[in-house]
């Protein structure tokens, strides 16, 4: 299942898999990333995520498949971490010229568009972790490339970190009209901005929307209770009030909820009532939410809450 | 003016430590001290098969010391033992093969304490052309991948995303080390080079703000333990290498000291 004409794609992979060790660490896998498309990988530990990305970037040449990439691609990588040892020397500014001659105006217009302009001067080992991911990503747009590649962004980022971080990358397609390839273990947040999922367990498991993949039973069974929270929190991630209007758990932006996630919502109560009361039961303490939820039914995905965002959604039904 | 022999053993000392700035603070970011200590531990398997072959020794040493590093960076990325426990059996068995070798030679006299220590003050206009010939070109080497290289110390996999190739930086850089140690052999001996590569770095780090500011640094804090430990080698009449060495410890020691960092604000 190809999302489109490979003619058109940045870089494409087909039926590759890669054998090492004695083992095959993925195989039968087709990819393509288009400019401006955003394809997230997804998948446990050990599921061939870094293998099918590397195949794709040219690093890895395939045991199996073909991998192919547009002549003269310009990638842009944002590594999973980056550990400066003390011994090293090295600040922000030195970082942006890694692989890549800059001038001082380009640095700076890098660093501005990821919001990390004031970062210029320190040290890297110095920087938080979602101030270094800023830094990174800066130094990976600074190339202008074609193909955006993000390993992990927001690993180690804490959760209102997660959503700007998001948001920045969706931003970033829209300006530059990179092709952007994610990596992510990470299965809430990717799914709102992303155009492609491809889920990953040693081989392609399930693809498609964000919504398709979360729902589909390959997924399910990979993922396991992981799934079900993952697609309660993208499903509803905003708040239907009482009048009608829409409040987003984030509180950022108050456009309407996207007419996908409508579709998908309020569709299967016994499904949500699941929920509700998986997570009552994890977190034992929250007595009233639980009359609130025998009382208003509607709202039972409310009280499920996991993280600070969501804990405010509850507190303002309650 | 070339004709003292002190004068001789001070140029060549200043030559090495300019070279060996550089490539310290390469071995320091990489953390391959104990790789350096490998090295040159084999170069005495390469003094060996010199005398029994009657080659030039600097070659013999850079041949043998550049074919371990390439195998050991090939053998490092299969699965096989751990890079820490091989430098360890390579390193020794290499030292005591040499050793053994070169007792078999009994129609050479060989000064075994000048090979492990250096014997800086022996040094011909000879040593000295090889030392700021090979020192230049390994130098240009250097600078030619020092970017890549650097990328790659930084940040291998975004290196290798990006098209700076780490691997083959990686051999280049060992290639480059085992000729470094060839040029230094003579100057400090082999179980002194990684100390006279690795200590002025040391030293260099605190009063550095970026890396090519360091490895400057770290050649100049070369030079000033080149020149304080051979003078203090004439004065109290102690064993130049190691003087050389600790006169760079004491440095390393005094950049440690509060109040001496330079680079800007954090």
């Amino acid at each position: 299942m190809k999302t489109r004409a490979p003619a058109g794609s940045l870089i494409e992979l087909s039926r590759a898999g890669l054998f090492r060790s004695g083992r095959w660490l993925v195989q039968g896998v087709d990819l393509t990333v288009a400019p401006g498309e955003i394809v997230t990988l997804i998948g446990p530990n050990g599921s061939g995520k870094s293998t099918t990305a590397k195949m794709a970037l040219g690093i890895w040449s395939p045991t199996e498949g073909t991998a192919s990439r547009r002549p003269g691609l310009k990638v842009g990588y944002v590594p999973q971490k980056l550990q400066v040892d003390w011994t090293l020397p090295l600040k922000v500014e030195r970082l942006m010229r890694l692989t890549q001659k800059l001038s001082s105006a380009e640095l700076r217009q890098a660093l501005e568009r990821t919001g990390a302009a004031h970062l210029l001067h320190a040290e890297v080992r110095n920087l938080s972790g979602g101030e270094l991911q800023r830094v990174l990503m800066a130094r990976a747009i600074a190339r202008k490339p074609d193909l955006l590649v993000l390993d992990e962004p927001v690993q180690g980022v804490d959760f209102s970190g997660e959503i700007e971080i998001y948001e920045m990358i969706t931003r970033l397609r829209d300006e530059l009209g990179c092709g952007i390839l994610m990596i992510s273990h990470d299965l809430h947040m990717v799914m709102a901005s992303t155009d492609q999922v491809i889920c990953l367990n040693g081989h392609v498991c399930c693809r498609g929307t964000p919504v398709a993949v979360s729902q589909s039973a390959s997924f399910r069974e990979l993922f396991g209770r992981r799934a079900g929270l993952a697609l309660y929190r993208h499903q509803h991630d905003h708040e239907h009030l009482p009048d009608g209007r829409v409040r987003h758990a984030d509180g950022s932006i108050a456009e309407s909820c996207a007419g996908e996630h409508c579709a998908d919502h309020g569709h299967d109560p016994a499904h949500d009532h699941h929920h509700g009361h998986d997570h009552a039961h994890d977190h034992a303490h929250d007595h009233a939410h639980d009359h609130a939820h025998d009382q208003a039914p509607n709202h039972g995905h409310d009280h499920a809450a996991a993280t600070g965002a969501e804990r405010r959604g509850e507190t303002t039904h309650a | 003016m070339l004709d003292d022999f002190f004068i001789r053993a001070l140029l060549a000392g200043i030559g090495i430590a300019l070279v060996a700035g550089p490539f310290g603070c390469f071995i320091v970011w990489r953390r391959m001290a104990y790789f350096g200590d490998t090295l040159s531990h084999a170069g005495l398997l390469g003094v060996a098969l010199a005398l029994a072959l009657e080659i030039n020794v600097m070659l013999a040493v850079f041949a043998v010391s550049g074919l371990l590093a390439v195998l050991l960076v090939l053998l490092s990325r299969r699965p096989s033992l751990s890079r820490d426990a091989l430098l360890g059996l390579l390193a020794h068995s290499a030292l005591a093969i040499g050793l053994v070798g070169l007792s078999f030679m009994a129609w050479v006299r060989v000064d075994l304490l000048a090979l492990l220590f250096g014997d800086i003050l022996a040094v011909t206009r000879m040593d000295l052309a090889m030392i700021y010939g090979g020192g230049v070109a390994v130098l240009a080497g250097l600078g030619w991948i020092w970017h890549r290289l650097f990328a790659a110390t930084v940040s291998p996999e975004l290196a290798a995303a990006e098209g700076a190739n780490p691997d083959r930086m990686e051999l280049v850089f060992v290639l480059l080390m085992a000729a470094v140690i060839a040029i230094a052999m003579k100057i400090v001996g082999v179980l002194l080079i990684t100390a006279l590569l690795i200590m002025p770095s040391a030293g260099a780090r605190r009063l550095s703000g970026g890396p090519e500011q360091m490895a400057l640094i770290s050649s100049l804090l070369g030079c000033a333990a080149v020149i304080g430990g051979l003078y203090a080698s004439r004065i109290w009449d102690t064993p130049s290498g190691p003087s050389i060495v600790v006169a760079a410890l004491l440095i390393f020691l005094a950049s440690l000291l509060p109040g001496l960092r330079i680079s800007r604000a954090d």
